[in-house]
């Protein structure tokens, strides 16, 4: 057995076990925690297909920084909220079970029909990639996209502000009621 | 070592500018806290006239194209559209400045810098040669306006920003399923590139007739034709009305900029496929505008529905699929952003303190109170409702003109049809304030003159292009050109 293969079936029942847990998992800090080894399992995979650009930012991006802000969200609005596990939408949960069936059946046929299964290596592929993957992603991206890439900082700009306004909105609300009420005499 | 690409900033200039207005007036807030809006306003105009400079400067740009890696079409279309949003734009500056002062509301230093990003997304996005570009700035220019949307005390306000965020994502992520489709139906999304890649395909376009689909539903989200107007007459209400003005003209010319581009260029092979489409919700827009925009009592809700009427005017010249149409409907647009950037202009004078006055009763007698400001929004509501010797005249029969010319009379009747209802709220605002007599009693008056000078722009220029409209037609005769 190749060593590409030892590697691939040490991570995957990982992958899916955590993944299974992190499901059944009624503590939310712990089904974060339990989605950060799930992150780092299916990088591992990336690696072991030749994209180690992937494997940077599935590590950095979703096991780093979006599972921080995961982690953030649920600390503000409380770890021992119960009323977060209630559900709010009549039906949802069959009409959940029923899609994800759907899914599961859809992915069944799918990989029994091999759709989507290449034989053989995509045509250029060794082309493109020459001299490294993450190398063949730069030139595409600071070339070939370099413009859309640039324009994309402008709209982290506006979303930077965008979160500015709104923060201090609310931080104003909350000094002009204390001030109210300290108007009023009462006791904050 | 990657090979440097040949770079040509040129034709992105008016973008660079306007960009870099934005974070100016920003580090401005942030450095000089206590500044006076006047500083902010005069910096942010320098920036617009600035970049409305290096537009014009584009015309005649001979060369390449498209520039920037394909992702930049340097034409003709793109400096006129930039023109009117640009002007747009300041006349909204001026009016917002006004607003803010005399609402006793806290600082809005973030008005400024957030206006100018809005613009560089709507200049951004009627240059774009690439579906990504057309989304990034599809982006910029929303998030800014959803902010902008908000920015206010009232509730109604939030509310509308948050319903105009949640749809407006919505229809991002049919515009970018739509992308991808296209993406996969021809593999590129350069919008050139789509329209070689199609021409050269025989047989099943059943993906590519899928991918204009979902752009067109995210256009016509942003267009706000029906049925995808739901949002616009409670964002439009509920928006401060210098943000509704600036957005509802400038927003409409942007989105309909990259929407021929999209329909006519990229999807230029499938013509006969698109055509029945865009049809459809041109005729639901100006009738469903029309009919719904009678029952308001409220006047910017009234405009927010005849401002659904116009984008099935605007489509209604797009159903001619060729240079004709696409000139017709630039002329309504520029017609369309005057006139609707001087009508919530005029309503945003006659409140006084923010929006106390929108509803049509307090109109009444305007004439008597406020002799010009009715006669602002006569001219206004004439040119609205199309009457000679306006610009909405000229506007509709050029749009009716090019939809007969190419077979499609059903949909001009319909348009004619819808157009003799919808005067019918036009002239009763203007009934309102000339034939009534004044409610209540005496009122604070606002009488700055500022904001007037500022809706004079509009306001000449409506009937200008209604009186020599060849002025204007010589030019969007080579702004009607696409090349690519």
């Amino acid at each position: 057995m190749p060593l590409d293969n030892v590697v691939f079936w040490v991570f995957a029942p990982i992958a899916v076990a955590s993944a299974i847990a992190m499901l059944v998992q009624r503590n939310a800090v712990h089904a974060a925690l339990l989605l950060i080894v799930n992150f780092f399992c299916i990088a591992v995979f990336y690696l072991l297909l030749g994209a180690p650009f992937l494997f940077a930012v599935q590590v950095i991006v979703y096991a780093g920084a979006i599972m921080v802000l995961f982690l953030f969200v649920i600390m503000l609005l409380g770890v021992d909220r119960g009323d977060t596990l209630r559900e709010r939408l009549v039906g949802q949960r069959p009409a959940a079970i029923g899609l994800g069936l759907a899914l599961a059946l859809e992915v069944f046929f799918a990989v029994r029909a091999g759709v989507g299964f290449a034989a053989k290596a995509p045509v250029g592929f060794e082309k493109v990639n020459a001299g490294g993957n993450a190398q063949a992603l730069a030139r595409v991206l600071f070339r070939d996209y370099f413009f859309p890439f640039e324009a994309t900082s402008v709209l982290l700009i506006v979303a930077a502000i965008a979160a500015m306004v709104l923060a201090q909105r609310k931080a104003r609300a909350i000094t002009q009621a204390g001030a109210e009420a300290a108007g009023r005499g009462e006791v904050a | 070592m990657l090979p440097t690409p040949k770079l040509d900033f040129l034709p992105v200039l008016p973008e660079l500018i306007l960009a870099g207005a934005g974070i100016v007036t920003l580090l401005y807030e942030a450095l000089a806290p206590r500044a006076s809006r006047a500083t902010h306003l005069g910096l942010s105009l320098v920036g617009l006239a600035a970049a409305a400079g290096a537009s014009i400067a584009l015309w005649d740009r001979t060369g390449d194209p498209t520039v920037l890696a394909g992702a930049i079409q340097a034409d003709r279309l793109a400096v006129v559209a930039r023109v009117i949003i640009i002007s747009v734009a300041a006349v909204g500056l001026l009016l917002g400045t006004h607003y803010y002062d005399r609402s006793g509301d806290e600082r809005r230093g973030e008005f400024y810098p957030l206006v100018l990003f809005a613009t560089t997304g709507m200049t951004l996005i009627v240059a774009a040669a690439d579906l990504i570009v057309v989304f990034l700035a599809l982006e910029i220019l929303s998030l800014s306006l959803y902010v902008l949307t908000g920015m206010s005390r009232r509730g109604q306000a939030t509310e509308a920003s948050m319903k105009y965020f949640l749809l407006g994502a919505f229809a991002s992520a049919f515009f970018l399923y739509g992308v991808a489709m296209a993406y996969g139906a021809t593999g590129t999304t350069k919008i050139a590139g789509i329209a070689h890649a199609l021409a050269g395909q025989t047989g099943g376009q059943a993906l590519a007739l899928v991918a204009l689909g979902f752009l067109a539903i995210g256009f016509g989200f942003k267009v706000s034709a029906v049925p995808f107007h739901m949002w616009t007459p409670d964002v439009y209400q509920g928006a401060p009305t210098p943000v509704t003005a600036f957005m509802a003209a400038a927003t409409k010319v942007a989105a309909f900029g990259a929407l021929i581009r999209v329909l006519d260029v990229s999807f230029q092979p499938l013509a006969w496929d698109w055509m029945p489409v865009i049809w459809a919700l041109a005729a639901a827009s100006v009738v469903v505008g029309s009919v719904l925009a009678i029952a308001q009592s409220d006047v910017k809700r009234m405009l927010a529905y005849s401002s659904i009427a116009h984008a099935g005017f605007v489509l209604t010249g797009l159903t001619a699929a060729n240079q004709d149409g696409i000139r017709a409907a630039l002329f309504y647009l520029i017609a369309y952003a005057m006139m609707t950037l001087g009508s919530f202009g005029v309503v945003m004078l006659v409140s006084v303190r923010g929006e106390e006055r929108t509803s049509l009763a307090s109109y009444s007698g305007l004439g008597r109170r406020q002799p010009l400001l009715a006669g602002l929004m006569a001219l206004f509501m004439l040119s609205l409702a199309g009457i000679p010797p306006t610009a909405g005249f000229i506007a509709k029969v050029g749009v009716f003109g090019a939809a007969i010319r190419a077979g499609h009379w059903q949909l001009a009747l319909v348009g004619v049809v819808s157009s003799v209802a919808a005067a019918f709220f036009y002239l009763r605002v203007v009934v309102l304030m000339y034939m009534q007599e004044p409610q209540g009693e005496e009122q604070e008056e606002d009488r700055s003159p500022l904001p007037r000078l500022a809706l004079a722009v509009p306001a000449i220029l409506t009937l200008v292009l209604g009186v020599f409209p060849q002025m204007l037609l010589g030019v969007l005769d080579k702004a009607s050109v696409l090349r690519w």
